[in-house]
């Protein structure tokens, strides 16, 4: 049998300098001697959580250090040839022709200032693979496999003029067009709405099936690699875990971590039974100034003392907005707020310290949300102060208690935001909330930029915290699985209106509404062929209407 | 409509706003000064009677807002009105003058902006390398050079160690134009020494903060060489900045160069301006000072009608 191998990477090490503030720079190892070998027109998953090393890996086999990471050791031979210390003119040879890149972010990728069919196209010809006209009839191919609207039109368009999933799928087009050998694809529908993803992941899939293309698919998904890869390798801390066939690895995990990425997402939890509301929104109607559509539509929901309730939807859906006239950030052009018994100023100005403190909000990025220049109990400590007139000792002690709550120990407090990783951050974000004593906090999508295992932490945390302390959680978010391990009720939002709405069990029983029903449908399972079966009964049903 | 028409029209007709603002000032700043045009014109020997008769001929004793829409409606049919010291005909002095001015600023402006910005984009391109510290070097130097200073430099080193060029930049009716380009040789040459470091120190900025993007990276993975990669992806969404400080320079050239003019004798509309000053001629100072703040606005208005016509989302709204 001839040689098949398409990549192979030996033993390969990768850099960085690190610049920790205060302190002298030192150089991190990212990755530490990992082995891979992939055949012509095979699909290799890279699993792991943020930092495991795995889209470092993946552009290596471009021999491209993003930012300043440094390819140190190891070899990469490509095509039979070590790239690794190639000239740069060699690599410039091989990317955009040997191998070409899909991001996870298609709409920051795109060049705002062209056409997408010029952007399409131009590896194709700068490589001189293609003339033009070859280049755009094949784009144009390209675009009709992966269900794009309208395909000989749609490379006029500028990328602001198409939707994400679509932009998602114009790329991958770009790095199937100049007919590479392999394709790295960078969390490609980590960025959609699931209802989207599920569309894209499985274009991605015929597309790779039909070119026979080799790929190495990065995500931190497992269920979603499991429906596109032929082996995973899982990643964790720049090494590898496990390397094995699909059915392997999701049927039969061998180390501890693997099984604990598996098991993940599983959390259950009971729902309470009914309580007198909280929180009662009737009626409530809003848009933006300046604009001439109502993003939320005669909303009306409520939430039960020291309950959660989840509004569940896709982006656009009016979820985030539905918070922002809660706190009075936007005042309802209609509807009435009930909240405690006491019914609300529709803006923030009518609202007393009260009504402030006992709202509280965390953030989809705890990032952000925090001084930067400020430490965790400088951060902490300030609602404290606002809202208790706390000071000096009182102050520190009450900051202390309140980093035990989240689980995070002594010497915290002196930090900053950067020395934290992102699960400690969204957790200093969630004692700064509850330092206000408050009766209702709005989590919006406060795990969605987690990795699952600290996101299952921060779910468990949360509902510790209800327990202890009858915090009403309003949950926004866009994921399944998390409404599933934490709501008592849910609500389900389409285009500004509640389309389902009632006690946890009732909303995700059978018979299904038309939306909730491909919500929930398109959430990836990890089972090998779920995404075929789901394809094909969405055929079926579309074929018998 | 479209919208880059509708943002267009607004930004023109808030130019001509602007302008009517800035016509205002200009008159009650000349209105604010000590004495008035009859007493200019008669001399402090003048009698009480004959300073009362000449301002009554010459409309003085109008209310201010009469005489501003006057002068206004003056400036509007082209009658700039005439000067104090010789009675000539300000819009014909001006006229020859102001053609001056703009051949000296457009020879300035041929030469300096594609420099700055290909200096510029070759700065982005070895940024922090040796060819980066050279043009930044180099410029820095010449921008912080008084504009008089480096015109001496450039007389001495072209007239006298290497005599090429004429120390005086004299231009008249009749000359041609290849005479008229070796006339201005040296100040143009000042002129391009003087604005080349700010435009090419902003289109270096723009192009590594573009370079940040995601997009750039996807160009690099592409495999595009790195000049293409600038010329290509980052310079086209650079513009509107650059731009900006391109027309401020602009402007500069057309209102800013009387120190440039003086030096080398040149007979353009600074010059006139700074004669003028020197003699309280009111009249002129008023209308020269009206062309210079068009000149500004107009220019600075090219820049936002670009600055919106290079932005795709206005382009081609969805």
């Amino acid at each position: 049998m001839a040689d098949n191998t398409l990549l192979e990477i030996r033993g390969l090490v990768i850099q960085a300098t690190s610049y920790p503030p205060g302190e002298p720079p030192k150089e991190v190892t990212l990755v530490h001697g990992v082995d891979l070998t992939l055949q012509r027109g095979r699909v290799l998953g890279l699993i792991g959580e943020s930092g495991a090393g795995k889209s470092t890996i993946g552009l290596s086999a471009m021999a491209y250090g993003r930012g300043g990471v440094r390819l140190t050791g190891g070899t990469i031979t490509l095509n039979g040839r070590e790239i690794r210390l190639a000239s740069p003119a060699a690599l410039r040879s091989l990317r955009g022709r040997e191998v070409t890149y899909v991001s996870q972010s298609a709409a920051a990728s795109f060049n705002p200032a062209k056409r997408l069919m010029e952007q399409v196209i131009e590896t194709s010809i700068a490589h001189g693979v293609m003339t033009r006209p070859e280049a755009e009839a094949r784009a144009v191919l390209l675009f009709r496999k992966l269900g794009l609207p309208n395909p000989e039109t749609f490379g006029n368009r500028y990328p602001h003029q198409v939707s994400g999933g679509q932009l998602q799928r114009a790329m991958t087009a770009m790095a199937l067009c100049p007919k590479p050998d392999l394709v790295i694809f960078d969390e490609p529908t980590t960025a959609l709405d699931v209802t989207t993803q599920i569309d894209v992941l499985a274009a991605i899939k015929e597309a790779i099936r039909d070119t026979q293309v080799a790929a190495l698919y990065i995500t931190h998904d497992l269920a979603v690699v499991a429906q596109v890869a032929d082996e995973i390798m899982v990643l964790r801390h720049g090494r590898m875990v496990e390397l094995g066939e699909t059915a392997q690895i999701i049927k039969e995990p061998r180390q501890d971590y693997t099984r604990a990425l598996v098991s993940v997402r599983s959390l259950e939890h009971a729902e309470k039974p009914p309580a007198p509301p909280v929180l009662r929104i009737e009626g409530l109607t809003a848009r933006y100034r300046g604009t001439h559509f109502d993003v939320l539509k005669r909303v009306s929901v409520e939430l039960p003392k020291g309950q959660t309730l989840a509004v569940v939807g896709e982006s656009g859906s009016g979820k985030s907005t539905l918070a922002r006239a809660i706190t009075g950030l936007l005042p309802p052009s209609s509807g009435r707020i009930t909240f405690d018994g006491r019914e609300l100023s529709p803006d923030l100005a009518g609202r007393s310290k009260d009504d402030l403190r006992e709202i509280q909000m965390i953030y989809q990025m705890a990032d952000t949300a925090m001084n930067p220049r400020q430490t965790v109990g400088t951060i902490i400590g300030r609602p404290l102060e606002f809202y208790f007139g706390l000071k000096g000792a009182a102050r520190d002690r009450r900051v202390q208690e309140l980093l035990d709550e989240i689980e995070m120990g002594k010497g915290f407090a002196d930090r900053y935001p950067a020395e934290l990783s992102g699960g400690q951050k969204q957790r200093v974000c969630i004692a700064r909330a509850l330092a206000a004593k408050p009766k209702l906090i709005i989590c919006d999508e406060v795990t969605s930029a987690l990795d699952p295992l600290v996101a299952d932490g921060i779910l468990k945390l949360l509902l510790n915290l209800q327990a202890i302390e009858h915090v009403a959680y309003l949950f926004i978010t866009h994921d399944l699985a998390t409404v599933r391990a934490i709501a008592d009720k849910i609500a389900v939002m389409y285009k500004g209106q509640v389309v389902r709405y009632g006690q946890k069990s009732d909303v995700l029983a059978p018979p299904f509404d038309d939306y909730t029903d491909l919500l929930l449908s398109s959430v990836p399972e990890m089972e090998v062929g779920w995404l075929e079966q789901v394809i094909a009964h969405r055929k079926m049903e579309s074929a018998g209407n | 409509m479209h919208p880059v028409l509708v943002l267009v029209v607004q930004r023109i007709a808030l130019g001509l706003l602007l302008l009517l603002a800035v016509s205002a000032v200009i008159f009650l700043g000349v209105e604010a000064l000590p004495g008035d045009t009859a007493q200019a014109i008669l001399g402090q020997q003048a009698t009480p009677e004959a300073l009362a008769n000449l301002r009554e001929k010459l409309g003085l004793n109008d209310p201010a807002i009469t005489r501003y829409f006057r002068w206004l409606g003056g400036v509007l049919t082209g009658d700039l009105g005439t000067a104090l010291t010789n009675g000539a005909d300000i819009a014909t002095s001006i006229g020859q003058r102001l053609g001056n001015t703009l051949f000296l600023a457009g020879c300035a402006a041929a030469i300096s902006v594609p420099l700055a910005i290909i200096l510029g984009l070759i700065a982005a391109r070895y940024a922090g390398r040796w060819p980066d510290k050279l043009i930044s070097g180099v410029t820095l130097t010449t921008i912080s050079l008084p504009e008089f200073v480096a015109a001496y430099f450039v007389i001495y080193l072209l007239t006298q160690v290497f005599p090429v060029f004429q120390p005086v930049a004299m231009v008249f009716p009749g000359m041609s134009f290849w005479a008229k380009l070796q006339a201005v040789a040296l100040p143009v040459i000042v002129l391009v020494v003087v604005v080349l470091a700010h435009m090419m120190r902003m289109t270096r900025a723009a192009i590594l903060n573009v370079m940040q993007s995601a997009y750039i990276e996807t160009a690099e993975l592409k495999g595009l060489s790195p000049m293409t990669v600038i010329w290509r992806h980052a310079f086209p969404n650079a513009i509107a900045p650059v731009v900006a400080v391109v027309m401020l320079n602009m402007a500069y050239l057309v209102v800013g160069v009387v120190v440039v003019e003086v030096v080398f004798s040149y007979n353009a509309l600074g010059q006139y301006l700074v004669d003028h000053v020197s003699k309280r001629d009111l009249p002129v100072v008023q209308a020269v000072g009206l062309i210079f703040a068009a000149v500004y606005i107009t220019l600075n208005m090219l820049a936002d009608v670009i600055g919106i016509i290079s932005n795709p989302r206005l382009r081609h709204p969805k």
